[in-house]
């Protein structure tokens, strides 16, 4: 029943949207993308533990990849997209291998180091990523096999997010259920009860951070077809720190609440930047209001207010 | 065979001597405490035989299969489980969803990601009756944090057992108990399938002869005495730095 209800709701979504003007399309749009962004990283945060302060990575990973395939290789739409959530997900395996080494503030500090090596790189070789200025064109694909209108429009192109967003969300909420999800609930709470459970506590971790790359590398290379355009600040530590203060600020280890403070994060940015350009400033001072008045994040925030609601749910 | 051997086992933390050639066998179904005075190594040892530490000399071998090097999980998969005299659970789930790690710890359906953990109920109904046996269920949705030290206790050993274990460590079962829980913890032990080793660490003098056949006194890190209970009550090198008897 609730998912005959959530369908027609999207639906419903999904037309009223065609009403809007064009420039909130747009900030929907994009508050979808990063949605899935933190969502992503939130597997790690959340649910794992595990602080990643360098997410930006793989999103900008699969980016450049796809708009480099693109651009300079004249590769079609299919292949440059599967290939940057390939590259994407490479970059998780090796970082996944050095980052996991370590935990808790070291685990930030390598990931932010890693995630910068990246922004070194396409900020420093500009033959091949354009360097500061980025690399701009990248024509949005047009998928009629899968998707039978024009992404061009933005309302269409809303609509094909919102479709990704959804399987991404669904796909989420199967894997923290599952016996895997449960695992990593445990590694967060405990590393040395789930060894000693007989857990090989390296490797569902490694799994995790794969997945969560993963994520990142379809939020990536949406956004770059979103914007047509990609660049270092896709993999910077902004973008990172930005996805940390989504996930908090939403509520950590809650499935919605990441993509709830995306939506809060795009809108206010875009809200706080018609009248002053320190949008950083104000991210770190709403990063400190939440820290201090809602730490559990706006659904935490909501449970303790409305308890049952958007609950643990009852076991067996 | 035995089910838990150790060879010469040292433990140094730099220049102090944790634990110093340290030898013990112990047969399938024993129940064994180990006592003495703070600073004699017995969480060392139980550190070094869960894997938890590393030894810098000596072997440990758990049925026949020496288990030295192996990291915990691999001990665990062995037949090894334990408690912690810090109690470690999952404090921020619930109860059900601690028995729920504890009982698909060892089952394939672990690494399956794509079905909720809910639905396998086998898994589900096991964890049911090992709460429903101790008084837990009633708290199943209760988060661990939210449980009395004493709960929190019984459920650690819950865990363990759902392990299906073959050799049991307790580290301070009873510490910080009331009475009352003390006997339940007590009870527990004395329940658990008589085919399981069980070593555990005791302050509790009077626990420690009501469930163990076997105990070993450890004294700066060396083997001071080992015997049935009655040899250890009459022993007076135990009685003189331990039981505080002139």
């Amino acid at each position: 029943m609730s998912g005959i209800g959530l369908a027609l709701g999207l639906i419903v979504l999904a037309i009223i949207v065609r009403l809007l003007p064009t420039y909130y399309i747009g900030l929907l749009t994009e508050a979808l993308i990063l949605g899935i962004f933190a969502m992503g990283l939130d597997l790690l945060l959340g649910h794992t533990g595990l602080p990643s302060l360098g997410h930006s990575a793989y999103f900008g990973a699969a980016g450049y990849t796809m708009a480099i395939l693109s651009l300079r290789l004249q590769q079609s739409s299919w292949v440059s997209a599967s290939a940057g959530l390939v590259v994407s997900l490479i970059i998780a395996a090796i970082y996944g291998l050095l980052a996991l080494r370590t935990s808790g503030v070291y685990f930030m500090m390598i990931t932010l180091a890693l995630a910068q090596v990246l922004w070194g790189i396409a900020f420093g070789w500009r033959s091949m990523t354009g360097g500061d200025d980025g690399l701009p064109g990248i024509a949005r694909p047009e998928l009629r096999a899968l998707f039978p209108w024009s992404l061009q429009p933005p309302a269409n192109f809303f609509t094909a997010v919102l479709i990704i967003f959804v399987i991404v969300v669904a796909a989420l909420y199967v894997l923290v259920r599952s016996p895997f999800g449960y695992t990593l609930h445990g590694i967060r709470e405990s590393e040395a009860r789930m060894a000693c459970l007989g857990y090989h506590v390296w490797w569902h971790k490694y799994v995790a951070v794969l997945i969560a790359g993963g994520v990142a590398g379809i939020a990536g290379i949406l956004f770059v077809y979103y914007h047509g355009f990609v660049s270092p600040a896709e993999l910077s530590l902004v973008l990172s720190a930005e996805g940390l203060l989504m996930v908090i600020l939403g509520g950590s280890g809650t499935l919605f609440g990441p993509a709830l403070g995306a939506i809060v994060v795009v809108f206010l940015r875009n809200l706080i930047s018609a009248y002053t350009e320190r949008w950083l400033l104000i991210l770190g001072l709403i990063y400190l209001l939440v820290v201090l008045c809602a730490p559990n994040g706006i659904v935490g925030a909501i449970r303790a207010r409305l308890p049952g609601w958007l609950d643990r749910e009852a076991e067996a | 065979m035995t089910s838990l051997s150790i060879e010469g086992l040292s433990k140094n933390f730099g220049g102090l001597q944790a634990l110093h050639d340290l030898s013990l066998e112990i047969q399938p179904g024993e129940r064994r405490a180990i006592i003495g005075p703070n600073g004699a190594g017995k969480t060392t040892l139980f550190h070094l035989i869960g894997g938890q530490l590393s030894p810098s000399s000596g072997r440990i071998s758990l049925f026949g299969r020496e288990v030295t090097k192996l990291p915990p999980f691999r001990r665990a998969a062995l037949g090894l489980a334990r408690t912690f005299q810090i109690i470690t659970l999952f404090l921020d789930l619930t109860v059900m969803e601690n028995m729920l790690l504890a009982v698909q710890a060892l089952d394939s359906v672990r690494f399956v990601l794509y079905r909720p953990l809910t639905g396998y109920r086998n898994i589900v109904s096991q964890a049911r009756s090992l709460l429903e046996q101790w008084n837990l269920w009633e708290k199943r949705r209760t988060l661990v944090r939210h449980l009395s030290y004493g709960e929190q206790r019984q459920l650690e050993i819950l865990l363990a057992v759902a392990q299906m274990p073959r050799v049991l460590l307790l580290d301070e079962p009873t510490a910080g108990l009331s009475p009352v829980e003390t006997q339940q913890v007590v009870a527990m032990i004395q329940h658990l399938d008589p085919s399981i080793t069980v070593l555990l660490i005791e302050h509790d003098m009077d626990v420690a002869f009501q469930v163990a056949q076997q105990i070993t006194v450890l004294h700066n890190g060396r083997l001071l005495a080992d015997g049935p209970p009655e040899a250890i009550r009459k022993d007076s090198t135990v009685a003189e730095i331990y039981l505080g008897v002139e």
